[in-house]
């Protein structure tokens, strides 16, 4: 089985270093792409190959480079390119393991990246806390940059590039592409208003695009083996591999890049090795904390973008959360409007007000302080803070997704708290 | 705030750090995040001082720049610990039991979340996903990732930070 993303760093057993990232041909294709190729070639190839973005929202990365106006259109003046790196979804682990064990595979694909939109300024936005990441991937930059592969006139071509990590300082809302940008920009990271999108206008007014960790890493792959071996390794409709992982009550946690469109089953079983002891698994959240449970029955699904889609849920960041049965899906539903409500960022009225009032309630709920109608009220405010257009960007929207089908799946729980008038679970 | 004033505000090493910050960016004004950090890897917190000093060096109003400060977490406006101690509270960790360990962590240090030791040995914080759910319940002391944390390795593993 092909695994571009990880095969380098299981032959090293470890970090991928200079060394041995160019002995397994490393930069080898970023050197073909920017001497040999244009950008418009390399933008097809991506696009042909279906990359889609592996941050969450599994946008086409091509069709998302062809929005950047070409040279004649754009004006005087920077493009960018910017790496998502605030890894920040709960429960999301991945782009720390890419940037951590593979640093110079990131680099190779932001070269290929801004090479194929012309920008000659790219960012990594890298989450505060990760400070192995922002160590190993500074050091992989000052190595790239003797190496005349970033700076002035790269692999000996007339093409510049400099590539510099943004540390941020904290809040969720930072993942949020125009937030982003505003943080990047040394301001409050406040998402805003689109259009313009990011690539017609993004950092300080310039076209911009924005590519997570993942999505980049594929690219140098995809140029060297071509778009049809990148849809190959999909098992059904979408293409290439994904970094799935698992996080919860299970014998083996972990990431593995496996096919894309590997079973939810498949994950659990066979690589996260199944439930521990004396648990049993009632639900998952299949990419991350702002993503909607998915139940038993949806468990032999390919993990893949339109087919989670069609189940209600969203693929997200491919990283599962697993409920088991010692788990109290209203707590758990409370530990989720916590992280929501806190990492507002205050702009939206109903995201602001709204989701601490959730929290609230389904704390009283959970305490054993629930009213009659209160699951009714739940699900009324819900549906008014989570409808899109009601609120800026989606934070809330992603905040009501795990609450919703958390009513759905697991009324019965809610009802048994407000009947009872305490946790069924409490003391657990 | 005079040149001189400034000079004496923030080390040259400091000045220097942010400049080279400032010289990847299009303007002063968006070294704002990077030079918050800078002065509080230094000094471990950001003063009022230190703020003003900060703003002037970017050609920004103090106001401005406290509104970005007070806007990120990772910014610390109030003095902390020699060592902070950040707990993550976010799902992954949830389900493995971080509420537990966060309770552990309040009745051995004897301060709440959000609070410091009185030996200024100590603060310790609720965070969001710490990005490492394999290895859930996780927390970070300063730079250090630890995990997964059972009670009981709770002493030994406070024992390293003095």
């Amino acid at each position: 089985m092909d695994k571009p993303l990880t095969e380098r760093i299981d032959a090293c057993g470890g970090l991928v270093d200079m060394a041995a990232f160019e002995a397994a041909e490393g930069y080898a294709t970023a050197r073909r792409a920017v001497t040999e190729m244009t950008p418009q070639e390399i933008q097809e190839i991506v696009k042909e190959a279906n990359l889609r973005g592996r941050g969450g929202a599994g946008f086409p990365t091509g069709v998302k480079w062809g929005f950047v106006p070409k040279d004649e259109h754009a004006g005087a003046g920077h493009k960018y390119l910017v790496c998502n790196a605030d890894e920040m979804e709960p429960g999301t682990f991945k782009d720390r393991y890419l940037m951590e064990y593979d640093p110079h595979m990131l680099i190779e694909g932001m070269i290929i990246g801004a090479f194929a939109i012309q920008a000659d300024k790219a960012y990594v936005f890298l989450r505060g806390e990760y400070h192995e990441s922002y160590r190993l991937l500074n050091n992989a930059i000052a190595e790239a940059k003797a190496k005349g592969y970033l700076g002035e006139g790269i692999f000996g071509s007339s093409f510049d590039l400099e590539l510099a990590v943004h540390r941020s300082a904290g809040r969720y809302i930072c993942g949020e592409e125009t937030a982003l940008l505003n943080a990047l920009e040394g301001k409050r990271a406040q998402p805003r208003t689109k259009p313009p999108f990011p690539p017609a206008s993004g950092a300080w007014g310039r076209p911009t695009i924005v590519n997570n960790v993942e999505t980049l890493c594929n690219v140098p792959a995809i140029l060297q083996n071509g778009a049809e071996w990148f849809q190959d390794l999909g098992l059904g409709e979408d293409a290439g591999t994904k970094i799935y992982g698992v996080s919860g009550r299970v014998n083996n946690p972990g990431l593995w890049e496996l096919p894309m469109g590997t079973t939810i089953r498949e994950i659990i079983e066979q690589h996260a090795g199944g439930m521990q002891d004396g648990y049993e698994l009632r639900g998952i959240l299949p990419g991350g904390a702002s993503t909607e449970f998915l139940i038993e029955e949806h468990f032999d699904l390919p993990m893949e973008y339109g087919t989670i889609q069609a189940a209600g849920s969203r693929m997200g960041t491919g990283t599962m959360i697993l409920m088991d049965d010692s788990i109290c899906p209203v707590d758990m539903s409370r530990n989720l409007q916590h992280f929501f409500a806190q990492e507002s960022c205050g702009f939206c009225t109903p995201c602001r007000e709204g989701l601490p009032w959730l929290e609230q309630l389904l704390l009283d709920i959970e305490e054993g302080r629930g009213q009659p109608g209160d699951l009714e009220l739940l699900e009324t405010n819900a549906s008014l803070i989570g409808a899109p257009g009601n609120t800026f960007c989606l934070h809330a929207t992603g905040a009501i997704e795990p609450l919703a089908s958390a009513l759905k799946y697991f009324r019965e729980d809610f009802e048994a708290h407000i009947r009872d008038g305490r946790c069924p679970q409490a003391g657990h | 705030m005079s040149e001189l004033d400034l000079i004496q505000t923030l080390s040259h090493e400091e000045i220097q750090a942010i400049e080279i910050e400032i010289a990847h960016l299009p303007d002063r004004a968006s070294a704002a995040i990077d030079a918050l950090l800078i002065v509080q890897e230094h000094r471990g917190w950001v003063s009022d001082e230190s703020l003003d000093a900060i703003a002037r060096l970017l050609e920004m109003s103090p106001a401005d720049l406290d509104s970005i400060a007070t806007f990120y977490n990772l910014i610390y406006r109030k003095p902390v610990g020699r060592h902070v101690i950040m707990v993550c509270d976010s799902v992954s960790c949830y389900v493995m039991g971080c509420d537990k360990l966060c309770r552990q962590m309040e009745d051995k240090l004897g301060v709440k979340m959000g609070q410091t030791t009185p030996d200024d040995r100590f603060t310790l914080l609720p965070i969001v996903c710490l990005g490492a759910c394999d290895r859930a319940p996780v927390m970070q002391i300063d730079e250090e990732l630890i995990g997964p944390v059972a009670g009981d390795q709770l002493d030994q593993v406070l024992g390293r930070f003095e």
